[in-house]
């Protein structure tokens, strides 16, 4: 089996078969990285660049780490966004990395879209590793291994994500992620980091944390961007916390078996206290292990059969 | 040297005339205008138009030739070219050149350049604001003597609501309009398409309606404070064309122009993230693209100009985030606003009142009619031509229109300036 498509560019134009697939793909890759050799020959040859116009180290860290273990040989380039403005054009960009001949180009940018643009252009594979506030796929398809392994399925949970769902592409992925996949999603946060219109997209919208996780299966927890705060989006972190920090309270007004989730990094503290990110429900490092695998997965998928 | 045209059905809406009739026209000027057969042929040249609208020159009250300054993206030569393809005789230009229209100087090269290059009339808008910084007002006697026809400041909107005040009453003194580019930059703030369903799906941050509608609020509460002018460039949205309509209502001395691709498309061109749908105001939902269309049936909006914003590739073949605004219009102009004539939503005679009649009334300037001893400016259209927009075969210099592809109905096939021809696809001239 194979992805019948180049790239991988967001979860909304993905069928809950494809996204299946996926997963199916990297539960089974996950045993790889438990080997003493934790490597299989089956992109050797292959090249995979990974170009960051934002800073990440985890994110670029897994997709390495995920090609690595799949024999690719892997090239990064970062690239500080105040340089990008000074130098050459994305689409310039693009067309030198092409004339190397690369399998598959993993991007990062700070434009929605960005990957997009790139993908009309090169005849190689893209992978969106997070563009501006759209998406960010493979956190999503993270995401949804993760619960998939926690409750035995994805369909008929109660799916809570809290905080800034305006400038989150986490949020915006996981929300085409779990509604396609037939779970109900309902997002919290103040009125200011809901974006107008966000019910189009298919989830329950609300205003309190508790209602939100009464009841729910999974919650997800988005970081806060502390740069939010000069930007008149809400008053203090003392106040934000208060209202929207996930405390062990709350999980007493969840399912028993509820787990918490954090795409990272996390602010200790403000979004979410100690107590629960270190606590019991919480599966936050199970995400990072399950990042590799869904990135093994979608690498595989993409250039791994004939046509690569 | 005189012209006799005939068979054409001539629409005038200044005498409120639709009806078919010769048209001569002798010195420049519109010398009959006659039942058909009843002007003697004798010795004269003939232009047969039978099957043809004949309508007074079609005039762009708002468009950017980019000339000074801006020369690789357009020039007064290729945008007047664009114009008269499209079936325009006149363009009123927009002062954000550079430098800005904001001296009688600049105004005078404009209209030399217009003079030696150009293929329609020209008429430069000069600037509210010394380099349309908001700051302090032009010299607007000075202005008005070299040639300017109105003032504004588009798009770098007046956000100082004592400014806008002064200019609308020192424009006043000298029977100026001011154009307003209504738009608060605060709650723009950085977006780049219409805040709605699709900038939700996107993660493109949102411009609100609102952004626009509180200075049109503002600008029509200065309007009745001061009596001044106020003419407001390019309404996008349902709210907008509501207030105007009360304001009319009540009496003031408001107008207001909205663009084809306001009537043509929503956000959802967007979609896939095609900059050439990036334009200033956004382009909306599929609620205000109705009520758009309800203002320009119901007279609430008075003219329609194409807002040409011409960029090239280096501004438009980039991230969406980082594209410049802007579509260019000068020739879909014609073809979109006829398909609402096609489609039952304005007649022939609102059409060419929204492009001709009005906006010449609104920025005092001849044209506009075909009534006895107007100047011979006037436009022959082929209502019935289909032809594909080609983006690639304008004359503009810019290629940045989100139409490439789309089948119209009606076409310019002549534009004459004072009795001359100065662009045409009919080949014969009898």
């Amino acid at each position: 089996m194979e992805l019948r498509r180049k790239d991988l560019l967001g979860i909304a134009d993905l069928s809950p078969e494809e996204i299946n697939l996926i997963l199916d793909t990297a539960a089974s890759l996950k045993e790889i990285s438990t080997r003493p050799i934790k490597k299989v020959p089956t992109l050797r040859g292959r090249t995979v660049v990974t170009l960051f116009y934002e800073p990440s180290t985890r994110t670029r860290m897994s997709f390495e780490i995920a090609a690595k273990r799949l024999s690719a040989d892997t090239v990064n380039l970062t690239v500080s966004a105040s340089s990008a403005v000074k130098g050459e054009t994305l689409a310039d960009t693009a067309a030198n990395l092409e004339a190397m001949q690369p399998d598959l180009l993993i991007i990062r940018h700070m434009a929605s879209g960005a990957p997009h643009f790139l993908a009309r252009r090169l005849k190689c594979g893209v992978i969106n590793a997070g563009d501006g506030l759209h998406e960010h796929p493979t956190q999503a398809l993270l995401d949804l291994l993760t619960v998939r392994e926690a409750k035995g399925r994805l369909d008929g949970l109660k799916v809570a994500i809290i905080g800034d769902i305006a400038h989150s592409r986490v949020a915006r992925s996981n929300i085409h992620g779990f509604t396609k996949m037939g779970s109900e999603v309902i997002v919290a946060g103040p009125a200011t980091l809901l974006p107008p219109h966000l019910e189009s997209l298919g989830v329950k919208v609300c205003h309190s944390l508790e209602e939100a996780v009464t009841g729910a299966d999974v919650i997800m927890m988005l970081r806060l961007q502390l740069e939010r705060m000069e930007q008149m989006f809400f008053s203090t972190l003392r106040e934000y916390s208060a209202q929207f920090g996930l405390a062990p309270r709350h999980l007493a007004l969840a399912r028993k078996d509820v787990i918490v989730m954090h795409p990272g990094p996390m602010n200790r503290g403000v979004e979410i206290s100690p107590e629960v990110a270190d606590g019991p429900h919480s599966v936050i490092l199970q995400q990072v292990t399950n990042g590799v695998a869904v990135r093994m997965a979608v690498m595989l998928l993409l250039i791994g059969g004939e046509k690569g | 040297m005189s012209l006799l045209i005939t068979g054409g059905l001539v629409v005038d809406p200044s005498q409120n005339l639709e009806e078919p009739r010769d048209l001569l026209l002798e010195g420049g000027r519109v010398a009959a205008l006659e039942p058909p057969g009843a002007i003697p042929r004798q010795d004269r040249r003939v232009l047969d138009a039978t099957g043809l609208v004949v309508a007074p020159g079609l005039i762009d009250m708002h468009v950017h030739l980019r000339e000074p300054g801006e020369e690789y993206k357009e020039t007064i030569e290729t945008g007047t070219r664009a114009a008269a393809q499209g079936g325009f005789t006149a363009v009123a230009c927009m002062p954000n050149t550079w430098p800005v229209n904001d001296n009688a100087s600049i105004t005078r090269y404009i209209l030399d350049r217009a003079q030696a290059r150009g293929s329609t009339r020209v008429y430069p808008v000069g600037a509210i604001s010394v380099g349309s910084r908001g700051e302090t007002l032009c010299e607007y006697a000075d202005l008005k003597a070299a040639g300017c026809v109105a003032l504004s400041d588009d798009g770098r909107p007046v956000m100082n609501s004592l400014l806008m005040r002064r200019a609308l009453e020192y424009a006043k003194t000298f029977d100026l309009p001011i154009i307003s580019h209504a738009e608060d930059l605060n709650l723009r703030a950085d977006g780049v398409m219409h805040e709605g369903l699709v900038s939700v799906r996107l993660g493109l941050k949102g411009i609100p309606a609102s952004a626009e509608e509180v200075m049109v609020y503002r600008d029509i509460l200065l309007a009745r404070l001061t009596g001044g002018r106020l003419h407001l460039a390019h309404v996008s949205t349902a709210e907008s064309v509501a207030i105007i309509r009360a304001a009319k209502a009540a009496g003031l001395k408001v107008t207001a122009e909205t663009a084809p691709h306001y009537f043509s498309l929503t956000d959802e061109a967007v979609l896939g993230f095609d900059t050439n749908a990036k334009v200033n105001p956004p382009l909306r939902s599929e609620g205000d693209r109705l009520a758009v269309i309800e203002g320009l049936r119901d007279g609430t909006l008075d003219a329609v100009a194409s807002d040409h914003a011409p960029h090239s590739v280096l501004e438009k073949d980039v991230e969406f985030a980082e594209a410049a605004f802007g579509i260019i219009g000068l020739e879909t102009s014609l073809g979109l606003t006829l398909r609402l004539v096609h489609a039952g939503k304005i007649s022939l005679g609102r059409a060419i009142a929204l492009l001709s009649t009005n906006p010449a009334r609104i920025l005092g300037v001849p044209g506009g009619t075909l009534a006895v001893g107007a100047p011979a400016d006037l436009t022959l259209i082929d209502l019935n031509r289909e032809w594909i927009v080609d983006p690639t075969r304008f004359a503009s210099k810019s290629k940045n229109c989100p139409f490439g592809g789309w089948r119209l109905k009606g076409k310019a096939v002549m534009t004459m300036v004072q009795g001359n021809i100065n662009w045409t696809e009919m080949e014969c001239l009898g």
